[in-house]
């Protein structure tokens, strides 16, 4: 067990590294940092008013070296005027500015967004519960109705129920976020068809959800990855329903509802269970593209904001915490795994 | 729910009918068309007796036992005829009342034990699940009747069973819980679908002793299904031999098996080895042609086509009416049963002289063979262990010999043949063949002489061939490998010879393996093997996979390319009867160890290695002259990872009492040679050796 947690702890680590890595080459190249400082001092500059602002601002050192400083294994930067530190990495509380100490992610020093002028740390930590509140009720309509609908579907193989089911399962895969977001804003919250129940934005959401502003993003995210995991409980329980084991309760006598229940049911959600953990990754893009149609400040927006503006730091910030909370989801998957399959459990 | 176990109104007397089929015909439907899987069949099984169902793969046994339990599948619909239980019938019966009767009153076992558990839940939940439905009992009853069916189905520590998981018991163990679970609400009628073709011989014969005693215990009525008629001879009152969706023989299973009354019978006992005969006194023989599907079958008499007595005009002219011949309800579909002169002997065509023994081609010498397994403990990780796959093996085999190795699962023989082919190397020990040392040489670093040389046939023919390759491509390809032939001309040439040699036509040469039938499969398999003059040919369980009318004509292919071709054949098997029929020399192997080793002869009669004897005692035995002692061994096989202390079958012996202290725990013991070349691993004394009676007796008559 400590093995194991042990080489995913590794694996997280080596992943994490390689994306920012990545993410921060793609950001400090050379047309990405004259876009930040033409954003800072105006877009009529001379190149040379670029280059001594970049310098200024700790931009100018090779770019192992700031990912280091980033990092934390690198001394932050200073820059000094007349022998005096006037600006620098590590600035503290006051505006003072340590020299040779270290400031990355190491010692739990997020940086700085250019976007929003503040700390990473404060924003990612805001914008994550706002995800976490939206990803909290997609899971609460997505994974009941999902494994409500395969269970019913797979049960009777080729009955009408099935067909029916199966087929409301793959249009709502089928069809992705921008479209069926776009689709439901116009059907039931727009003056168009004038059905006006719910609210097109989800911006009052953030403070406080109510069924109306919070059950279209929700419903958007949810529907997508409902027809998915639907189909895999669907596939799981026809495959368990024609088991000899089932065999074996219905000789028994057993009835069809307890047979269901009783003896398919835990079998058939081993297999979805991995796949709705897998499923949480997938679901982070509906949130990107969910959370910036209606206008909800979590973290797939925070994710557009920092990418739009180069705003470096934060997106390091965010990437760290999407490998984290994708490795995260699958040693849960495992773990859940184990403790649905008892063949695995105990040997 | 109904609060009585069972309405005494209902109660058949004994010798009653308990369950009646009359002319039931069951078809599945496909896409585009009807197969008709049953057709006509009746039958009749008496409160107390048990009725048994034999005939070959795909003729339609399991499909009357679903009928009987009204559990076809989607595509299955009975499409005439009745099945009354204990005068209700069945084919009409509402959902509702189906549900109170099975479970209750009928209950099925079938083939595959871990199969039919439930993997998720505990034992006991499976158990105490079937009386609560039925009577309505408190869970705490129930589980006190688990526990007492548990302990009758002869479980140690029934407590530790009922709270396991079906994966943590032994195949063994597996079935006793499927058999417990059908015997919780004591039904009246019980149907067995092959309950014990996944086990060990052994375990086998200990199952089946308790089913037999269970249905005297509680006065089960039984429908025994099998390919096996040698279990069908031990545990049933009546038989039903069936062929191609028909019964064609019912009776009493004496007047049967002495009498019988219709040619498919006759031949299937003909195509099977029984004591007493040996390959050159009584040849098997086998029943030329194929099984007909069920949408190919011919008109007039099923078996017409394959039939001896087949005449034109008649046998094809018209469905075959079941007809009644002398006997207590015996009965055949057959018109010529009065015309047959059933006491001829079989012809034989050729007489075959046995052939002489040559000199020693293979020399193994203290062979020693461990596998380093991890086993992977929760979540990777584990500890490395030792299975001891075989230990100090040691024995020759000469040109021209058969030499017959047997044991049950897990005791080495698949590892050993695995070594002999390079396909795994020795720990310790010397393999020499022809004086040439290759126990620790690789099959890639063996050169082509020593490969073509040691070849194998393997127990199931689907998967050895290339699915996509031609017969006489695959043929060809074994030729290239083993270097014979100069020119691609020259190669095909022999590949024609060799296909002549296996029986099968020139023209299968263009054909695919998914077009061949599975004894046509083997026979390329043998092709292949012989395919560069093998001195040495291992074949693993080469015709266990095979239905018995093909069984017979596969083995005595094997024994004729090897008489003509003075081969030396290992034959790996787990069966006795064919391995007395074709060996000159037989080894016993029991976890890795050879417990006794000597001529078919020496090994076949006492004195035996106790575990030789309790194997002979265990395989059934189809012939009713044949007296057998009961030896039923206790507990399962031992895992090779974790083997006994001392003499590897001291925990299953009979005889351990009779050695003085505890040897048989302390000390492997040494071969004792009774005879220049029969050894024997045991501790017992010469005497206790000579006070042994024969297993097997043949009465006189
Ligand atoms: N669900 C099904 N759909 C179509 N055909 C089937 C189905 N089940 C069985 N059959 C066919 O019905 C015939 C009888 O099959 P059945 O399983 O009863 O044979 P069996 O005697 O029990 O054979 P075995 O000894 O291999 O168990 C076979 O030809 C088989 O292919
Ligand atoms: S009816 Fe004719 S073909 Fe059929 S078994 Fe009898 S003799 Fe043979
Ligand atoms: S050595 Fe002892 S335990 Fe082993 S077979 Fe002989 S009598 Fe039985
Ligand atoms: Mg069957």
């Amino acid at each position: 067990m400590i093995r194991f947690l042990l080489s995913r702890l590794l694996t997280l680590l080596v992943t994490a590294f390689a994306l920012t890595f990545i993410v921060f080459f793609l950001t400090n190249l050379e047309p990405s940092l004259e876009k930040i400082a033409k954003s800072e001092i105006g877009t009529r500059v001379s190149d040379a008013e670029v280059e001594s602002w970049l310098d200024r601002n700790g931009y100018g050192e090779p770019m192992l070296v700031r990912y280091g400083e980033w990092l934390g294994v690198v001394p932050g930067w200073t820059h000094t005027v007349d022998g005096e530190v006037v600006a620098g990495r590590c600035e503290l509380p006051g505006g003072t500015v340590e020299t040779s100490a270290f400031c990355g992610i190491l010692q739990g020093d997020w940086g700085w967004s250019t976007v929003f002028r503040r700390d990473v740390a404060e924003i990612i930590g805001r914008s994550l519960a706002l995800t976490g509140k939206l990803m909290f009720w997609v899971m609460m309509v997505m994974v009941p109705g999902a494994l409500i609908l395969g269970v019913l579907a797979g049960m009777r193989e080729g009955s009408k129920l099935d067909r029916s089911l199966s087929t409301v399962s793959i249009l709502t895969t089928a069809t992705p976020e921008y479209v069926s977001g776009v689709v439901f804003i116009a059907v039931f919250a727009s003056t168009a068809v004038g059905l006006r129940w719910f609210n097109g934005s989800a911006t009052s959401a953030m403070e406080d959800a109510t069924f109306e502003n919070f059950t279209l993003p929700v419903l958007t995210i949810a529907l997508y990855g409902m027809g998915y995991i639907a189909r895999m409980t669907r596939a799981s329980m026809t495959e368990v329903m024609t088991a000899q084991y089932i065999r074996t309760a219905r000789l028994k006598g057993v009835s069809f509802p307890k047979i269901v229940l009783r003896h398919a049911l835990r079998n058939a959600l081993i297999a979805p269970f991995t796949v709705i953990m897998l499923q949480f990754p997938w679901l982070l893009n509906g949130v990107v593209i969910v959370e910036t149609l209606f206008n909800y400040k979590g973290f797939g927006w925070t994710l557009v904001q920092a990418a739009g503006n180069n705003d470096i730091e934060l997106l390091l910030g965010v990437s760290v915490v999407s490998v984290v909370v994708v490795l995260l989801t699958q040693l849960i998957s495992d773990i859940g795994y184990v403790y649905l399959n008892p063949r695995i459990r105990v040997s | 729910m109904t609060d009585t176990v069972t309405d005494p109104a209902l109660e058949v007397a004994p010798g009653e009918p308990i369950l009646e089929i009359r002319n039931l015909s069951i078809s599945f439907f496909t896409r585009t068309r009807e197969i008709p899987a049953v057709m006509d069949f009746s039958a009749t099984v008496r409160a107390g007796e048990a009725l048994g169902l034999v005939g070959e793969s795909g003729c339609g046994k399991s499909t009357v036992a679903l009928g009987v339990m009204q559990d076809l599948g989607v595509n299955g619909r009975i499409t005439g005829g009745s099945i009354k239980f204990r005068g209700e019938e069945l084919t009409t019966m509402s959902p509702a009342r189906l549900r109170e009767i099975r479970g209750r009153d009928i209950a099925m076992i079938y083939q595959e034990p871990m199969a039919s558990l439930n993997p998720a839940l505990k034992i006991d939940r499976q158990l105490m699940e079937v009386p609560m439905i039925h009577e309505g009992i408190s869970a705490e009853e129930a589980r006190a009747r688990a526990l007492e069916v548990v302990r009758d189905v002869r479980l140690p520590d029934p407590e530790r069973i009922l709270d396991s998981y079906p994966h943590q018991l032994s195949g063994g163990q597996q079935q006793r819980i499927v058999i417990a679970m059908a015997l919780m609400s004591k039904p009246a009628l019980l149907i067995l679908d092959e309950p014990t073709t996944a086990l060990d011989v052994t375990v086998e014969a200990a199952v089946i002793d308790l089913v037999r005693e269970l249905g005297e215990k509680y006065g089960t009525s039984m429908l025994f299904i099998s390919h096996n008629l040698g279990l069908v001879l031990e545990t049933c009152d009546r038989i039903c031999v069936m062929y191609s969706g028909e019964a064609v023989e019912r009776g009493r299973i004496g007047e049967v098996f002495d009498e019988m009354r219709h040619p498919y019978t006759q031949a299937l006992f003909r195509a099977i080895p029984l004591p007493g005969a040996d390959k050159a006194t009584r040849p098997l023989i086998a029943i030329p042609g194929n099984f007909p599907l069920p949408d190919e079958r011919p008109p007039g008499c099923n078996f017409g086509p394959r039939c001896d007595y087949f005449q034109e005009g008649r046998c094809d002219a018209q469905p075959i009416p079941m007809v009644e011949v002398p006997g207590d309800g015996h009965e055949a579909r057959c018109i010529r049963t009065e015309e047959i002169d059933w006491d001829a002997p079989p012809e034989v065509s050729d007489h075959r002289e046995s052939t002489e023994i040559g000199e020693v081609v293979l020399k193994v010498d203290g062979l020693q063979k461990y596998y380093q397994v991890s086993r992977p403990g929760l979540l990777g990780g584990g500890e490395a262990q030792v299975v001891k796959a075989n230990e100090t093996l040691s024995f020759e085999a000469h040109e021209s010999e058969t030499l017959a190795i047997v044991g049950e699962s897990g005791c080495g023989k698949s590892t050993l043949a695995k070594v002999l082919m390079g396909l795994e190397t020795a720990t310790a020990g010397g393999v020499e063949l022809d004086g040439r040392a290759v126990g620790d040489v690789p099959i890639e670093k063996r050169d082509t002489r020593t490969v073509a040389d040691v070849q194998m046939v393997f127990q199931n023919p689907f998967d050895t061939l290339n699915p996509s390759m031609t017969v006489g491509r695959q043929i060809i390809r074994a030729l290239e490998i083993f270097g014979v032939g100069d020119s691609p001309r020259d190669r095909k040439r022999r590949m024609l010879e060799l296909l002549d040699l296996v029986k099968l036509p020139r023209e299968f040469a263009t054909r695919m393996p998914r077009q061949l039938s599975g004894g046509q499969k083997q026979r390329v398999g043998i092709a292949r093997a012989f395919a560069g003059g093998a001195r040495i040919v291992v074949a693993d369980e080469p015709v266990s996979a095979l239905d018995v009318s093909v069984q017979a004509a596969v083995t005595d292919l094997l024994m004729e390319i090897q008489r003509e071709q003075k081969t030396t054949l290992l034959f790996i098997s787990h069966d006795l009867s064919i391995v007395r029929y074709l060996a000159d020399r037989v080894m016993v192997m029991y976890l890795g160890h050879v417990v006794e080793i000597g001529t078919a002869r020496e090994v076949f009669s006492p004195p035996y290695h106790p575990y030789t004897e309790a194997l002979l005692s265990a395989v059934p035995i189809a012939d009713t002259h044949v007296e057998k002692k009961h030896i039923v061994l206790e507990g399962d096989v031992p895992s090779a990872m974790n083997p006994p202390s001392g003499c590897p079958f001291q925990t299953r012996c009979r005889w351990k009492s009779r050695v003085p202290g505890d040897l048989c725990e302390r000390e492997v013991p040494p071969m004792v040679e009774f005879a220049p070349g029969h050894k024997v691993k045991c501790h017992l004394s010469q005497e206790e050796f000579a006070s042994m009676e024969p297993v097997i007796t043949l009465a006189e008559n």
